[in-house]
């Protein structure tokens, strides 16, 4: 089975998923985000799209489970890039990725993710 | 390119899943289909896909290209001898589901197409057909 490989950019988890992915390539993603936020203690999780032509129902339940998975391990995620195309279709199956930070691009999505560290170190 | 205007494909595993995304796709591309019409039958062909493996145990998607009234579309039939649907109204409605998933695959994909008819028999099988017009 294919794996996504996750990079690490100080203190931000990088993703970028380039394949068609089958089912299974997205839970073992979810267990080693997981995994990874943990042994590394990232507080970001930058998750790369704009390569997917679509997202249905079982990569979008993913996205989300991610979301809050990082959250509870303290860890902030931002999904970018997704084509308009694919944005359509999401609302139209009835999928509004609640609870799911997005951007338009990588670089706002790492400045959404600075804002979130910046917000968080000035409430301790 | 390809002339065949029918054909049929295997769903009996995951890696199934992403050839019939595959598929439809290039179908799209042969039909000159927009982007987000494409997009659209493709994650519809995506849901049913899963269903039919996950929910029927299996089965195949024929797919076809159709004409009415001068105009071209795609159809596509997900066939299953799966346990059916027991019933319907409850898997047409959104956020229902037997087990798993979301309960979004058939109603999501009902609003994906222009066109869209189950046929299921408890005990029998279930088939989802969809129709994509240009």
């Amino acid at each position: 089975m294919e794996r996504i490989p996750i990079l690490r950019m100080g203190s931000v988890l990088l993703v970028t998923i380039q394949v068609d992915m089958q089912d299974q390539t997205a839970m073992a993603l979810q267990e080693d985000l997981a995994e990874k936020i943990a042994k590394t203690g990232a507080s970001g999780v930058l998750i790369d799209i704009s390569a997917l032509e679509i997202v249905d129902s079982f990569v979008g339940r993913m996205l989300a489970s991610i979301s809050g998975i990082a959250r509870i391990l303290s860890a902030t995620t931002v999904v970018v890039g997704m084509q308009p195309a694919v944005a359509i279709t999401l609302v139209e199956l009835g999928l509004s990725l609640e609870g799911v930070r997005t951007a338009l691009n990588v670089e706002r999505g790492v400045q959404l993710l600075e804002r979130a560290r910046r917000g968080a170190s000035l409430e301790h | 390119m390809s002339t065949e205007t029918s054909g049929t494909l295997p769903l009996a595993s995951e890696q199934n899943i992403v050839a019939s995304r595959q598929l439809v796709r290039t179908l799209c591309l042969q039909l000159k289909f927009s982007l987000v019409d494409q997009t659209k039958m493709i994650t519809a062909a995506s849901e049913l896909s899963r269903n039919t493996l996950v929910h029927g145990g299996g089965g195949h998607m024929r797919w076809e290209f159709v004409e009415r009234n001068g105009k071209r579309g795609l159809q596509l039939h997900f066939e299953d001898q799966g346990p059916g649907i027991k019933d319907m109204g409850l898997a047409l409605t959104d956020g229902w589901t037997s087990g798993g998933g979301m309960g979004l695959g058939l109603p999501g994909s009902k609003r994906l197409v222009n066109d869209f008819e189950v046929h299921s028999e408890p005990g029998l099988g279930t088939r989802v057909s969809i129709t994509r017009w240009k």
